[in-house]
């Protein structure tokens, strides 16, 4: 699924991303940790493709496709799903609109035909009920005016509806309190499947309480210095980053 | 009204100049070396179907200059005025309307042309009593043509007037509407769009007269203007002595799509009356593009993002019209000139 060789990615004149190497194969998720400052917010960006980023060394594909060839709205029609950590506010646009009309991009562009606009709502009540979104949020412009965690809750309706093969979850326990996590995180284990892969990058373990990872990576100083299992998210919970800083 | 005069003498000496203070962002005098031809008759044949024609009781073609006779609305009525203007000739037209206390009108009014004219309109709106008006007028100009067109719009007590003006600009053109709550108690709405491409010009001038209390103004105009287009925003509201308790609001904001465009605003409030609410804004800027990576990154193309943003932009006072037939075509027209 998601392999990434040795990247290295600057802002500006500063290396943040300094050799990073990760593989994430079909099916599973990968939790990415690591102290403020490491490198996990632009790891995230690097994938999509936001500007001001560049990508001086190294590789990233998916499923053996050049990622970093392709503008951003190509990859999300390949499958790749970023959950902001601030989603955008997107005045006037109402999100029902944006969603449908982000679905419909993303079909035209794998040569699908639209969603008939009854099926796709029928589809969006179904979701935003399983999230506990009022229906009538909706018809408001996209994130405008929303809480923290109402933007969170619409940026896994909008992943539960497009569908991606690519998951990348940037801080998203940011914000919500416990019970709009459990929500959340329901909502995103219920998009695990085999054909599916998720990247989830978290300055804190408590996320991966919810969302049970496979594996879990330390971030620092722009490398990946440690991997394990889900115990070492507890470990990191209960030692800090600090040994691995130094070891950056 | 001097500007028509001038066309008629074909006396360019009397186009308005940039020495004029009111009309330096839209200067004729400089852009007009020679007078035009008076515009020849346009034939029935050449004149087509107006955008509005479809909604109206009543269609009224003014072509090239040749027009209506003074107008009496009594009760209900929804009336369609169309501008047609085709050749390079100078034709100046005048149109009066007075709506009797109580009535209704919707006045969807349009401006389309072909060539190079030199073309004015003057209308005069007189509301009575309690008179409620909505006037959309959608101007489609050519791209070669100058156009002005001027409205001088009066209110008695507890009329209503709301406008919306949608243009795509002319080589130079200026929708102008001179405004006066003449009588207590009435409202206004005074809005507009501007979506600017090539090198297209437009300027939308506005003087509100609160002249009695307890009126009320509400203006809301938005523009886009790419490549070397250039708009200007002129709204002016005056609130005289004892015209106490007036609400004014004024709000101007405009999206610069590339270098070479040009925004030009002048927002101005005059109180002297001492109780009164009035407030206004103004922002020039460019699109969001943190809010265009976030549209990429769910799948939609660049151009895609652009237009929705920018159409969401102008939806705004878009929305304002209460014509659901009227707003439906400005949506579709504003759509269409914001396709990328």
């Amino acid at each position: 699924m998601l392999k990434i060789e040795n990247l290295h990615a600057r802002v500006d004149e500063a290396e943040i991303l300094k050799g990073l190497s990760l593989e994430i194969p079909a099916g599973e998720v990968h939790a990415v940790m690591g102290p403020n400052g490491a490198g996990k917010s632009t790891l995230s960006y690097v994938l999509t493709g936001r500007g001001g980023y560049e990508v001086t060394q190294g590789s990233a594909s998916l499923d053996g496709e050049d990622l970093l060839a392709l503008a951003p709205n190509e990859r999300a029609a390949r499958g790749v799903f970023l959950s902001f950590q601030y989603p955008l506010e997107i005045p006037g646009v109402p999100a029902l609109t944006f969603v449908r009309t982000a679905l419909n991009a993303q079909r035209k562009a794998r040569g699908e035909p639209e969603i008939a606009a009854p099926q796709f709502l029928k589809l969006a009540r179904e979701k935003a009920a399983a999230l506990k979104i009022d229906f009538d949020m909706l018809k408001r412009p996209l994130n405008v005016g929303f809480s923290g965690g109402e933007k969170k809750r619409m940026e896994i309706f909008q992943m539960s509806l497009l569908e991606p093969r690519l998951l990348i979850l940037d801080e998203t326990d940011s914000g919500l309190d416990v019970d709009a996590l459990r929500i959340v995180s329901e909502g995103v284990n219920a998009l695990r499947g085999p054909e599916r892969s998720m990247l989830v990058i978290t300055h804190y373990q408590r996320l991966l309480d919810y969302i049970r990872p496979d594996r879990v990576h330390v971030l620092s100083g722009g490398r990946i210095v440690a991997s394990g299992g889900p115990e070492l998210a507890l470990e990191l919970e209960r030692e800090g980053y600090e040994r691995y800083a130094r070891a950056a | 009204m001097s500007l028509a005069e001038a066309i008629r003498e074909r006396d360019v000496s009397r186009l308005p100049s940039r020495r004029d203070e009111d009309w330096r962002w839209t200067d004729l005098r400089g852009l007009i070396r020679q007078a035009p031809e008076p515009s020849a008759p346009l034939a029935a044949d050449r004149v087509g179907e107006g955008p509005f024609s479809s909604l109206a009781g009543r269609t009224l073609v003014v072509a090239n200059g040749r027009g209506p006779a003074p107008l009496q609305i009594e009760g209900e009525a929804v009336i369609a005025v169309d501008f047609v203007s085709a050749g390079d000739g100078g034709h100046a037209a005048a149109l009066s309307l007075t709506v009797a206390p109580g009535a209704t009108l919707i006045l969807l009014e349009s401006y389309r042309g072909e060539g190079g004219y030199l073309s004015h309109a003057a209308l005069s709106i007189a509301l009575g009593e309690g008179a409620r008006v909505e006037r959309v007028v959608l101007a489609d100009a050519s791209a070669d043509a100058v156009e002005v067109s001027q409205a001088e719009v009066a209110l008695s007590p507890g009329a209503a007037f709301a406008q919306t003006l949608l243009t795509s600009g002319a080589r130079r053109q200026r929708i102008e509407t001179r405004l006066r709550h003449a009588g207590g108690q009435a409202e206004a709405r005074l809005d507009g769009v501007y979506l600017l491409a090539g090198k297209r010009h437009a300027d939308l001038t506005s003087v509100v007269t609160h002249a009695a209390m307890h009126g009320a103004t509400s203006q809301l105009a938005k523009g886009v203007v790419r490549d070397q287009a250039r708009a200007v925003f002129q709204g002016r509201i005056v609130v005289a002595e004892h015209a106490d308790h007036t609400e004014a609001r004024m709000g101007h904001h405009a999206l610069i799509l590339s270098d070479q465009a040009e925004v030009d605003a002048k927002p101005e409030l005059e109180i002297y009356a001492d109780d009164v609410a009035c407030a206004h804004g103004n922002s020039i800027g460019v699109l969001d593009e943190e809010a265009l990576f976030y549209m990429r990154q769910r799948g939609l193309p660049e151009g895609q993002a652009r237009a929705l943003l920018t159409e969401a932009f102008v939806g705004e006072v878009i929305d304002r019209i209460g014509h659901d037939g009227a707003r439906e075509i400005a949506r579709a027209w504003a759509a269409e000139r914001l396709q990328a």
